[in-house]
């Protein structure tokens, strides 16, 4: 399966490129700058068991664009994202074959320094998860793990962690409050900076949004469009719309197979594929 | 469609014969008496108990060569012996206190070692095998405990120095830190497995390793029901009777060191009830005001156990 080339800012995300750069805006419908590949996936295929999760998939990922994962639930779009990171390393039944590729390295091999993989793809989960330890802590916690700081160093680090994850002037004042005492949204903001400070190129994002209120899914997603000009994103969705808004790319999951991928606004218009029609049309899944 | 689903359910419901209102009404109420019944028991129990300690801790105070500034004042414990009678807790304090850091300082690091062991490392078949053989463990009655602190570590302690008499708080303190071990274990286990997945996800996915997950985030996540263990486990070492009684001697005395005999208060009290003291003497009662301040350093730290565990525990959805 081949791509269809990306324009740098997709229609899709024109609502939110206030903040995004200028000159991306005027490149719609013009000639696609050519994007780097990021992740290049080639009949990749992963098992639980005797259960095959994923089924020889081919997909590329650019590198600074926003590619979103939709599927029914099931359809395996989590437990890909999880082998980029090799989260699912920890789930002694899962394996995988076939090629993934972070930036030229093939993440599967058994010579990968897993912690080494991990500081270069962070990644965001479903329901907020910051540790029980202050917002500062928080945010410190992974360049703590990797290097040594001064105390300055780290204050500037986690300060502009928080700035890009759009939460600094609502917890500025207060960083050595529990960061559990923030709201559900402020959290998962905080789960950002806290992948973010650890300066990923690749963020991963596992339905990022689903145990959030309408105001807070809308702060993430505004979030997500000004991080795409640094970061390589990519989310798993159940929400369509979500997909749309936020996304450049996106690719349509079903029974472990990827069924098409293709440039966001194409694939909820004009998509290719009878399944694919079938789910963003709502008339399944 | 010949009826309605519902008008059929209906009509299969008049077939049943009611049971009886009144009767059902009866076992309601016999059950709620019974369950109050248990519960007042309980508590009254309790209260009996702290009443005749009470009680026989007042009688004591009454003795003409007995006083609370003594109790608290002096430091020498001498009821049986000689002509001249002291009661001061302090020895028996200090006994009971050396016996305990010794049991601590063995079994607290060892059992949040092992807990964080089978809660983040051990595979399900090592826990499997590690988890029974902690409550075989627990099983053992604490006579088995002192027999064995008497037999076998009181020898290896003086082959190790000659120091140790037959008597000694170190084997005493070691035998019941094995004894408290399973206790400080299993229940730091069950704290840190209360700690989510989803905190463990995190900290792996910024890139740490099995050690920084686990020292990191899982333990100081599970900070107040492993400070609680602890607590509960000191409150026990403290509470020991038979091990300190066979093996750590019977001279009421304040010292530090290990290799000495010192005796405890639960000690002195079997000393007390076992032995000839009149049922009616100054000697005898006192065991009851030993007994009380036992209590009360007990209770207070149960106390303390409980607010940690409130007031420190991390409220996850």
């Amino acid at each position: 399966m081949t791509l269809p080339p990306l324009p740098n800012t997709p229609i899709a995300r024109t609502q939110f490129t206030a903040v995004a750069s200028s000159p991306a805006a005027t490149l719609i419908g013009t000639a696609p700058a050519e994007a780097r590949t990021m992740l290049r996936v080639r009949g990749f295929s992963s098992w639980y068991g005797s259960f095959q999760a994923l089924k020889s998939l081919d997909l590329e990922i650019p590198a600074q664009h926003v590619t979103a994962f939709i599927g029914p639930s099931g359809c395996g779009k989590s437990t890909f994202l999880r082998w980029i990171n090799r989260m699912n390393d920890s789930i002694p039944s899962a394996r995988a074959e076939g090629t993934l590729e972070l930036n030229g390295k093939d993440v599967l091999s058994k010579t990968v320094d897993v912690v080494e993989l991990r500081r270069n793809v962070g990644m965001v989960f479903q329901k907020p998860n910051p540790f029980p330890k202050s917002i500062y802590d928080n945010v410190a916690f992974g360049p703590r793990l990797h290097s040594h700081y001064r105390r300055a160093e780290l204050d500037e680090l986690v300060e502009q962690s928080l700035r890009q994850a759009a939460i600094w002037n609502e917890v500025k004042d207060r960083l050595h409050a529990s960061a559990l005492s923030l709201s559900g949204g402020q959290q998962q903001r905080l789960c950002i900076a806290r992948a973010i400070a650890v300066g990923p190129d690749v963020l991963l994002m596992d339905e990022p949004c689903s145990a959030l209120d309408p105001k807070s899914t809308l702060a993430i997603e505004e979030l997500i469009a000004t991080l795409a000009d640094r970061y390589t994103i990519m989310i798993v969705t159940h929400n369509m719309q979500q997909a749309a808004r936020v996304s450049d790319q996106t690719a349509f999951f079903f029974e472990g197979r990827l069924i098409e991928v293709g440039e966001t606004e194409a694939l909820f218009t004009k998509p290719k594929n009878k399944q694919t029609e079938d789910y963003v049309t709502g008339r399944f899944g | 469609m010949t009826s309605l689903p519902s008008s059929s359910i209906r009509d299969l419901r008049q077939l049943g014969r009611p049971k009886s209102v009144a009767l059902r009404k009866l076992r309601e109420r016999v059950i709620v008496g019974t369950l109050a019944l248990a519960a007042t028991f309980t508590i009254l129990v309790t209260t009996t108990i702290i009443v005749v300690l009470a009680r026989e801790t007042i009688g004591f105070f009454e003795f003409p060569d007995v006083s609370l500034g003594e109790f608290f004042g002096s430091t020498q414990w001498n009821p049986l012996l000689g002509s001249e009678k002291h009661f001061g807790v302090w020895p028996l304090i200090a006994g009971t206190l050396l016996v305990t850091v010794i049991a601590a300082s063995f079994a607290l690091p060892v059992g949040l070692i092992s807990a964080v062991y089978l809660s983040e490392y051990a595979s399900p078949r090592v826990r499997a095998a590690i988890k029974p053989a902690l409550e075989i463990l627990a099983g053992i009655p604490t006579v088995v405990y002192g027999f064995f602190a008497l037999t076998l570590i009181t020898p290896l302690l003086q082959k190790i120095s000659p120091a140790f008499g037959s008597y000694n708080a170190m084997s005493a303190g070691l035998a019941t830190g094995i004894m408290i071990l399973p206790i400080v274990c299993s229940l730091s286990e069950d704290a840190l497995r209360a700690v989510p997945r989803s905190l463990r996800d995190g900290a792996f996915a910024l890139g740490g390793t099995r050690f920084d997950v686990s020292v990191k985030v899982v333990v100081p996540a599970a900070l107040s029901g492993i400070v609680a263990a602890f607590l509960l486990a000191i409150t026990r070492a403290i509470g020991e009777t038979m091990i300190v009684a066979l093996a750590a001697g019977g001279i009421a005395q304040i010292t530090a060191n290990p290799a000495e005999q010192v005796q405890t208060m639960t000690a002195y009290m079997v000393q007390i009830f076992l032995g000839d003291a009149p049922a009616t003497g100054v000697e005898y009662k006192s065991s009851y005001a030993v007994a009380a301040m036992l209590f009360v350093m007990t209770f207070g730290l149960t106390m303390v156990g409980q607010w940690v565990l409130h007031r420190f525990r991390e409220e996850y959805d």
